[in-house]
């Protein structure tokens, strides 16, 4: 199961009023896109769902439950996985060593079992490996799996970012710009990619990118926030045509 | 590697496999060549590299910073020796006592320490480390530590009739307590819990936004650290059959510093080389100029950071990668 609903957030930064009372639902199996201009509060949102930010009026749900009173790391445990805007990768370890961070939630392991190699963190250990070699099979990163990520391209350290997100089994996934510096082939790779998650792996995703054909492409439904608040929402199409947004966000790129 | 490798190339590369067993056949071999006070400075390596590994798993792999290790080493030692000398505690007991105790001391001040930037933990745990000597040497104290004078212990002989003398025994058994913590730690650090721990170093928030509990590694690293800290502590208590104030001074934090950096903060193997560098470059810095000592040993401490940036172990590491091409 997963159902997000985001009720009446108000999040403030000072005299910025960065969310206004947004509210929208993302059902289960949809591909939400959220766009608006910069400074909208799309990220402002995004950390408000990894419990980063501190919300100041209003609820977020997850499958019925206020997610307010739970610390970040338990996120991915409900089944809440992202990715960030301006890559928080960890700039140390190899490739694959950010993959297998990414299965913590997903394991148990403890400081001494892992210290004395007992059997079970063996075999746990194993499983993380495995899942991770299918993981980077599939995102491309197979090749680069025992570099550093210091300087791997920006369109590889963006797919390491999914896979890294992946290894939690996430049920709802947040990308945050995953399309940032992405070349127009890559894109396209992104869009059948951001598919392949939903149709494969059953994922909900929340999706924000400036990239408009990428989000009109991939989107069920189309969130536009502006100067924190909600502008409009509809199919790829309605937005397409809404006369606010238009003027807001889409008239301006022409 | 290919067909074409150099003859004498290959031949280093079967040589470097070998190396760590080469190097734990030299340290077996050690107390039965080398007489008395070599030895005893072989032993505190072993102790100082163990203290130095509780550092490099809190700094270098977990990115909290320690000036106050000194205070961690100070309970090992006088948990042990009180233990020892008023309640008649067998050493193979005390010692691990005392490793609890010392972690747990770190836990406690991993707890308010969890909130401080870098800085202000370094200036805190620097506060823990002058105020170590002090709170030991306190009036209020004394009956359980000794004052100004500490306390002093013997160490046991070896036992079950082993043909060794008490100095060979207690460099074995430091020996042997070295091994199995590197081994631990190596399992650690390439595990989910090391992973987390270096996550955390990297980067707090997509650690904990990636499910790692930051604040429960922090403070179960601190532990652990401390934990063998402790232990070392311990070991250099019974080893130098004394305990007092002054030895726990900030001046053997900054002893464990150094040889943490100088031998790689995030490295394992790089304890022993700070261990060892603590222990002889000063000596050998004596032996260069008597009246310039200090000097000496900050060049050599300046040299080492310049030239080799990821500590010894690290060039070492270097070498090793260069003669793999
Ligand atoms: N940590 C913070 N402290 C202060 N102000 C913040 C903080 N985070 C965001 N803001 C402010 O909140 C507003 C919304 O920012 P946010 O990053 O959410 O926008 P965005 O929609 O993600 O924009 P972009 O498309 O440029 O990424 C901005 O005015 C920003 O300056
Ligand atoms: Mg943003």
């Amino acid at each position: 199961m997963s159902h997000l609903c985001i009720d009446k957030v108000v999040v403030r930064f000072g005299g910025i009023v960065a969310l206004d009372g947004v509210s929208f639902e993302v059902p289960e199996g949809e591909i939400v896109g959220l766009i608006g201009p910069n400074g909208a509060g799309k990220t402002t949102l995004f950390n408000c769902l990894s419990r980063l930010y501190q919300v100041h009026g209003g609820d977020i749900t997850y499958n019925g439950r206020s997610i307010l009173s739970l610390p970040p790391h338990r996120m991915t445990e409900i089944g809440i996985g992202r990715t960030f805007q301006n890559l928080a990768l960890f700039h140390n370890m190899t490739v694959r060593d950010n993959i297998l961070a990414g299965g913590h939630p997903a394991s148990r392991g403890g400081f001494i079992g892992n210290a004395l190699r007992l059997p079970g963190s063996r075999r746990e250990e194993r499983r993380l490996h495995e899942k991770a070699d299918r993981l980077m099979e599939e995102l491309d990163l197979t090749a680069v799996a025992n570099e550093g990520v210091g300087e791997l391209p920006f369109g590889t350290r963006k797919r390491l970012e999914i896979a890294r997100a992946l290894m939690s089994d996430p049920k709802l996934l947040l990308l945050d710009e995953p399309a940032g510096g992405l070349n127009h082939d890559e894109v396209d790779e992104l869009a059948e990619r951001i598919h392949g998650l939903r149709d494969e792996r059953a994922l909900t995703v929340l999706l924000v990118e400036h990239h408009m054909g990428l989000v009109m492409r991939v989107s069920d439904r189309v969130v536009v926030l502006s100067f924190g608040r909600k502008l409009a929402e509809g199919t790829p199409d309605e937005i397409r045509q809404h006369p606010e947004v238009i003027e807001a966000y889409l008239g301006k790129a022409g | 590697m290919t067909a074409t490798t150099k003859p004498w190339k290959r031949y280093l590369l079967h040589l470097r496999s070998a190396v760590p067993a080469l190097c734990l056949l030299a340290a077996l071999i050690a107390p039965f060549v080398l007489e008395g006070f070599t030895l005893y400075q072989l032993t505190k390596v072993a102790v100082y590299a163990m203290a130095i590994l509780g550092l490099n798993l809190l700094t270098g792999y977990n990115g909290q910073f320690s000036l106050g290790h000194s205070a961690f080493y100070a309970v090992g030692a006088y948990v042990t020796a009180i233990l020892m000398t008023t309640s008649g505690f067998t050493p193979y007991l005390a010692i691990p006592i005392a490793g609890l105790a010392a972690g747990l001391a770190g836990y406690l001040f991993g707890l308010p320490a969890l909130r401080l930037e870098p800085l202000y933990l370094a200036l805190a745990t620097f506060g823990l480390a002058v105020a170590t000597p002090q709170l030991l040497k306190s009036s209020h104290l004394e009956d359980l530590t000794g004052g100004v004078q500490g306390i002093s212990l013997t160490r046991p002989e070896a036992p079950f009739g082993l043909p060794l003398n008490s100095d060979q025994w207690w460099y074995l058994v430091s020996l042997a307590v070295l091994v199995c913590m590197l081994w631990l730690a190596r399992n650690l650090i390439d595990s989910r819990s090391g992973r987390a721990m270096i996550a955390i170093r990297d980067n707090p928030i997509a650690a904990a936004a990636g499910g790692i509990d930051v604040a429960g590694y922090k403070t179960a690293t601190f532990a652990v650290s401390a934990l063998l800290t402790g232990i070392a502590g311990g070991l250099s208590a019974v080893v130098v059959e004394l305990v007092a104030p002054d030895s726990f001074t900030f001046n053997l934090a900054i002893l464990f510093l150094i040889g943490s950096v100088v031998g790689g903060v995030a490295s394992i193997s790089g304890a022993v080389f700070g261990g060892a560098f603590v222990l002889f470059v000063p000596n050998l810095s004596e032996d260069v100029s008597k009246g310039l000592a200090g000097a000496v040993y900050g060049v050599f401490i300046i040299g080492v950071i310049f030239f080799m940036p990821q500590g010894l172990a690290g060039f070492a590491q270097k070498l090793k990668a260069r003669l793999e091409k």
